[in-house]
């Protein structure tokens, strides 16, 4: 393991050895289970930029999202996708890298939604910056959303951009029975729902919404269900999923057994989807397949031609 | 060349192979008027399998090919090659699909943007990115130049809102990435193809994310005496904790033009109206509006203006939508730029422009989105003065080396295309134009994709602009 401290460490550890995957908290293990030498990007941790007024802050990619989260909380500001595993370290170079979004995504959108800019080390060694730091940019090819899912195929990020939101003054959850045509009407309502899972065994909705306080107890109460403790999407975020999938609402009856979240879009579970990608364990890192083109290998070449870093299928 | 157009000939009827000087004056130039080529031909396919064999053909034969919708692109991004054709997909426009419960339209390339929010809008769903232009450019050209709005502070860009993109590639290879559902497994590659300016190959069907249509929305019209206080009234608004859908400033000589184009009415002696909308369902926006009211109350307004009805509402956002092509009727021509600056400096930024604008004698007309700090100064100019484009050009260029050194960006929304390629050089370094070279070579290795665009010291445009338009020069159209 190799632990550069500053970005030019990082470049000279990206060159130290042939074949090389950086590694964050290690909270979805397999994601970076390759057979090469780890560069962990945990010293490279701090929140390098913070500017409430832009919605905007830049942190080294081994910045602990727990401490990122707190730092927003300060200025009522926050990531709306629910970073996932924050209590067991996650940091913000992993979170980029893994593509995973919470619950929260279902309303503003995830990961992709919300980077803005990139600092990362190429196969060849060179530190790039693409994307930009303010909200609004078009500068240029999109990479920073492209590294998003990435898994450190392409290279190893160093320092990240992103865009945050002002926090809603209050949350509020109900609970209740689950059918695909409540979830389908409730996800295309005057509501604004902030989130909408289904829990393990297919039987129990959870619907969250986010506003002013006043307004959301008149909106619960025409949409209806059981009140329930809102700590119930800290449980969904801080569990260990072993599997995640991507998939459409009239996939959902295939996945009963799985947490499904983003209104019908993921399933994380713990027993092996028919597709998917593995988080944790020793099953393949692709379940049942993935889409397969020439350009991927082109794209590879173009970023790391000496192969410096695993393949999507290492 | 005759073996390409002959080759061409086979693919297509007569009647969508268009080769005749007047058949291609159409063509030549698109939203930046500025410069014009006279393309070999237009090829108008009018299915998918069509423009693939089509840009296999181009691969085969190093054919160049630019892609092209209605041509509303502002940063040149639809210009012609001379020694290539122009693939127009106007005719793709079917939506292939359109699913209530999951919430997706798919549709082809040519589809027009206002077009997928008409036909959502029986499910109460609408497409969320609304460019100005948005009643007349095409899905395709969204996707290829990652077109922004008024709404993107809120929702995004276009890449926000893309969940699945059928392209064919400059290497022929067609491919298919993500699709129906919001999320996705490995490496982003729509996220990746949207905003490629056309260099990477062209979309042929799109799977875009569709919104429920807010239920209620509070839209503020608020006049100003100075420009500066409406951006302290966007600081106050967003140090409020409020999230508006859109926050928009037009200046006096944007109000003019508004006026004098669409009839729109403004508070009287304002140098600076404020546009804010909140959105939600009417009990939130009940409260929110409240805020709203009351921080704007606080910054000195001449006159507030709540749109009181759904009628009001298109009012403002007439006047707001229409005000570039308004300009039209300020000045025989101008010149649109699209800087970004961080939201904080905008106060500065606007101020630096003035400045620049005595100096060099150029009227210039504001239109922002104050939200996101998206600029998009309107340089006035006659082209029929000797030297003026070029002092045009010359401030506009000012103005985007100070967006740079503030720390934004040369475009929030319009792309590079032609008009800003010589400026990437001064936002990313050597090593990070060589990246991206590395990518668009691997996507489009012969280079056939819409060359001369994004990246400096790419072959110069045939044509400059000379004033006034050859249509006019032929006593066909004139101006009011």
């Amino acid at each position: 393991m190799i632990s550069p401290a500053t970005l030019t460490e990082l470049r000279d550890a990206v060159l130290s050895a042939p074949r090389v995957i950086a590694v964050g908290a290690e909270t979805k293990p397999r994601l970076s289970a390759a057979e090469t030498v780890k560069i962990s990007t945990r010293p490279l941790s701090g929140i390098t930029e913070y500017e409430p007024s832009e919605f905007t802050f830049s942190a080294l990619a081994g910045t602990p999202v727990r401490e990122i989260i707190a730092a927003l909380d300060e200025k009522g500001q926050y990531l709306p996708f629910d970073p996932m595993l924050v209590e067991a370290g996650s940091t913000i170079g992993g979170v980029v890298a893994s593509g995973l979004s919470g619950p929260g995504r279902f309303r503003y959108g995830g990961v992709r939604d919300f980077i803005l800019g990139v600092r990362f080390v190429d196969g060849l060694g060179r530190l790039l910056r693409l994307g930009g730091k303010v909200v609004k940019n078009a500068a240029g090819f999109d990479v920073p959303k492209f590294v998003v899912g990435s898994l450190g195929r392409f290279g190893v990020i160093g320092e990240v951009t992103f865009k945050v939101f002002p926090k809603p003054e209050s949350t509020f959850t109900l609970q209740m029975p689950f059918s695909s045509e409540k979830m389908a009407q409730l996800a295309n309502s005057r509501f604004e729902i902030d989130a909408l899972d289904v829990l393990p065994g297919g039987e129990t909705m959870l619907v969250r919404l986010a506003g002013p306080a006043k307004a959301l107890e008149v909106l619960a109460k025409e949409i209806g269900g059981e009140v329930t403790d809102s700590t119930v999407w800290r449980v969904i975020r801080e569990t260990p999923w072993s599997f995640k999938a991507d998939i459409t609402l009239d996939q959902i009856n295939d996945f009963k057994t799985a947490h499904v979240s983003c209104g019908g879009n993921v399933a994380f579970s713990n027993a092996p989807p028919p597709r998917g990608m593995t988080l944790r364990g020793d099953s393949p890192l692709w379940i049942g397949g993935r889409p397969r083109f020439a350009i991927e290998a082109a794209v590879k070449q173009a970023l790391d031609p000496q192969n410096r870093f695993p393949t999507l299928d290492d | 060349m005759s073996t390409a157009l002959d080759r061409l000939a086979a693919l297509l009827p007569p009647e969508r192979l268009l080769v005749r000087p007047v058949e291609l004056a159409a063509y030549e130039s698109d939203g930046l008027t500025a410069f014009r080529t006279r393309p070999l031909a237009v090829v108008v396919p009018e299915t998918t399998d069509e423009v693939i064999a089509i840009v296999r053909l181009c691969h085969e034969l190093k054919l160049p090919f630019v892609a092209r919708g209605s041509g509303t692109s502002l940063s040149g991004g639809s210009l012609p090659i001379a020694e290539g054709i122009v693939i127009a997909l106007n005719r793709l426009n079917r939506i292939l699909k359109l699913d209530p419960a999951q919430r997706i339209a798919v549709v082809e390339p040519g589809v027009v943007n206002t077009q997928v929010t008409l036909a959502a809008a029986p499910f109460g769903l609408h497409y969320a990115p609304d460019p100005s232009s948005q009643s007349i450019c095409t899905i395709g050209g969204n996707v290829a130049f990652n077109s922004g709005g008024a709404h993107c502070l809120k929702y995004g860009m276009t890449a926000n809102h893309i969940l699945g993109i059928k392209a064919v590639l400059g290497t022929g290879e067609v491919v298919e990435w993500g699709g129906g559902s919001r999320e996705r497994l490995g490496p982003d590659w729509c996220g990746l193809f949207t905003g490629n300016e056309g260099l990477f190959g062209i979309a042929l069907e799109i799977t875009l994310q569709l919104l429920p249509k807010a239920e209620c929305f509070h839209t503020v019209l608020a006049g100003y005496c100075t420009l500066e206080q409406a951006g302290d009234a966007v600081s106050a608004v967003i140090a409020s904790g409020l999230l508006p859908g859109a926050i928009e400033i037009m200046d006096a000589l944007a109000l003019e033009a508004a006026t004098a184009a669409v009839h729109a009415e403004y508070p009287p002696g304002c140098e600076a109206v404020l546009i804010v909308e909140l959105e939600g369902p009417h009990e939130v926006v009940a409260i929110e509006r409240e805020r709203l009211d009351a921080i704007l109350s606080a910054s000195s307004p001449v006159e507030m203006r709540p749109a009181r009805d759904a009628e009001e509402r298109l009012a403002i956002w007439k006047g707001r939508k229409s005000a570039f092509s308004a300009v039209g009727r300020l000045s025989p021509d101008f010149i649109v730029q699209d800087g970004v600056v961080p939201r904080r400096r905008l106060g500065e930024a606007l101020r630096r422009i003035a400045e620049m604008s005595q100096e060099t004698g150029l009227r210039v007309a504001n239109v922002f989105h104050a939200g996101d700090g998206n600029l998009h100064p309107l340089i006035l100019f006659d082209g029929r003065e000797e030297g003026a484009l070029h002092r045009a050009e010359d401030f506009a260029g000012r103005i985007l080396r100070m967006c740079i050194e503030m720390g934004g960006s040369i475009t929030g929304e319009h792309g590079i295309g032609v008009e800003k390629r010589d400026f990437l050089p001064d936002m990313f370094t050597a090593d990070e134009i060589d990246c991206m070279q590395r990518l668009r070579a691997a996507f489009n290795p012969l280079g056939i994709a819409n060359p001369g665009k994004m990246f400096p010291g790419s072959e110069a445009p045939s044509l400059s602009h000379v004033g006034l338009h050859p249509l006019e020069k032929a006593g066909v159209i004139s101006r009011e």
